[in-house]
């Protein structure tokens, strides 16, 4: 029993890490860079829902909506102003950008006199409450994450499969230059792009709430889910949640069963495990990209 | 001739330092089929691609059916009815033959018809309806090229630029490729500009032909004429031709004046 109540907090918690490491795939898959401010767009998102819900007072369903749309409008700016304009440079320096972009998003709201450096709880109408069955006790809390998970998965599965903006999408990943070709707007898709990572973020920031509070060092949980997306091969959807899933379970079930310290090592250790025995990832693609 | 649907005048485009193509005039009337012909970096593909809008030219303008296209956005370009099939096929290898055809026409917007041109081109290409709903990069280079060339239709252009249809192709293939772009040429009135590897076939198929060395334009005729002359036989066709004539001309090596 205590097993499968460690697995089924670690799965919740792995979810977090799935949609933040969804943000990293999507970003990469489209405009081959990483997104090292995911973190700090979740961070944003659970500031835009605490206004929301505290200030005006939204009920829950539209704090989530305040935070998607709040985020997702920065994530499209940033691509727009910041990103777009040193395209073409070295990996290694736009990736300094996204990180910069990090270190100010935190500096600036740290600098906002309500917030501060504390951490702020937002309010949600199942908190503290529990399921049990079977002998299992279950927080609506992580039900919650779950089911919003699978939710924003179909959501996001039926986006590239069947829109044809979202096959677009996928076409323009697979080969930029014959999207252009085609009259495909890969620029204006790749700001789209920014503004789903953005609004992902978003609502993993808020499903995290109830659980880490809301505090302006919340988006350093982007480190642990990019060994995530690493384990999904980096280019791979279902890929990012699964390893976010095994990250989360790993973490949960090694912060039980092993020695202090180990819990925010482990997920490091599957990666490196990963690495050597299967260095694509578990869904990495290999084709190789043409342009 | 009839009134051209495509101007080129004095158009120089460049990557970085190195001038591709440098004055390049050319003309193709409405309803046509006119191919470039060229050896290998002489700036064929150069020239279509700056038509696309892919590559913005340095100088000089392109006009297509009367108004300046030159450095605009290609998506843009593409939605005023020129498409361009890139040498190398450039398919979407993990999506399905049907949607890479779909996105040939994502600038279009009336799905019944997108459905029904869909269908036209697995007519001309029966193998894009067996293999439908196979990844494209699944397909033989072949078949690739046959997407390639649907896909390109599928934005109903007025102008097609076809870069290279032959390439890595089976002699037998290629004609029938060129059969079935001829077809499209009338019986759609899909006016063509035909860049292509084999000048013999390409000349037999076009109207109309101009030869590029270098980047410049240094010939121009219609294609039954280029096709009898002595410099294009000799370079473009193979067939050298011999005695002292043949032998001095090979010494000038090729200079067109
Ligand atoms: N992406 C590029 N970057 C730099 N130089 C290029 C690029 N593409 C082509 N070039 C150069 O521009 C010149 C013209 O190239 P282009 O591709 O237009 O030739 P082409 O006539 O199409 O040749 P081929 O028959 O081999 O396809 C060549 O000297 C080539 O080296
Ligand atoms: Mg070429």
């Amino acid at each position: 029993m205590q097993f499968v109540q460690l697995v089924i907090s670690g799965l919740a918690q792995g979810c977090i890490y799935g949609l933040i490491a969804l943000g990293f795939v999507l970003i990469y898959k489209a405009t081959e860079t990483v997104n090292f401010a995911q973190g700090e767009l979740l961070m944003i998102g659970g500031f835009a829902g605490l206004f929301a819900a505290t200030t005006l007072g939204f009920p829950y369903w539209a704090v989530i909506l305040v935070a998607m749309a709040v985020t997702a409008v920065i994530g499209f700016l940033n691509e727009r102003i910041i990103l777009r304009p040193i395209l073409g440079q070295s990996a290694v320096a736009i990736v300094m950008v996204t990180i910069g972009f990090g270190y100010m998003a935190r500096g600036l709201v740290t600098m906002i006199p309500v917030i501060g450096t504390d951490t702020h709880s937002l309010p949600v109408p199942f908190r503290g409450e529990v399921f049990r069955f079977a002998g299992l006790v279950i927080s609506a809390e992580h039900i919650v994450i779950i089911t919003v998970t699978i939710l924003l998965c179909g959501a996001l599965a039926a986006l590239f499969r069947y829109t044809k903006i979202g096959i677009a999408m996928q076409a323009m990943s697979q080969n930029q230059l014959a999207a252009y070709y085609m009259g495909i707007p890969v620029k204006r898709l790749s700001s789209l792009i920014w503004a789903i990572s953005a609004a992902v973020a978003a609502i993993a920031g808020i499903l995290l709430a109830p659980l880490t509070f809301i505090h302006a060092n919340m988006g350093f949980i982007g480190i642990k889910a990019f060994p995530a997306a690493v384990i999904g091969g980096f280019t791979s959807l279902p890929g990012a949640i699964v390893g976010g899933l095994i990250i989360g379970v790993v973490e949960s079930l090694a912060g039980f069963y092993l020695m202090e310290g180990f819990k925010d090592a482990a997920p490091f250790m599957v990666v490196l495990a990963m690495l050597v025995l299967k260095p694509n990832g578990l869904f990495g693609e290999r084709l190789a990209k043409k342009v | 001739m009839t009134e051209p649907i495509l101007t080129l005048a004095n158009v120089e485009a460049a990557y970085g330092a190195v001038k591709a193509i440098r004055g390049v005039s050319l003309s193709v009337p409405k309803g046509a089929i006119v191919t470039v012909l060229g050896a290998n970096g002489a700036g064929k593909s150069t020239i279509l691609k700056t038509i696309s809008g892919i590559l913005d030219p340095q100088k000089g303008s392109i006009t297509f059916k009367g108004e300046n296209i030159e450095r605009r956005d290609p998506a843009d370009i593409v939605r005023r009815g020129l498409s361009h099939a890139p040498e190398g096929r450039e398919v979407f290898p993990l999506l399905s033959v049907r949607n890479n055809l779909l996105m040939g026409a994502y600038t279009r917007s009336d799905k019944d018809e997108v459905a029904r041109d869909i269908e036209r081109m697995e007519r001309y290409f029966p193998i894009l309806k067996e293999r439908a709903d196979q990844d494209a990069g699944l397909l033989s280079g072949g078949q690739q090229q046959m997407l390639s060339i649907s896909r390109a239709l599928m934005s109903r252009p007025d102008l097609l630029l076809l870069d290279e249809p032959s390439l890595g192709l089976s002699p037998k293939l290629t004609k029938e490729i060129f059969a079935i772009v001829r077809r499209i040429n009338r019986e759609e009135g899909v006016t063509i500009l035909l860049v292509e590897q084999n000048a013999a076939l390409a000349l037999a198929t076009a109207d109309y032909g101009y030869i590029l060395e270098l980047g410049r334009i240094v010939m121009e005729d219609r294609a039954a004429v280029l096709a009898e002359k002595d410099d294009v036989k000799e370079f473009y066709l193979g067939q050298k031709e011999a005695g002292v004539r043949g032998e001095r001309r090979w010494k000038k090596k090729k200079m067109w004046r």
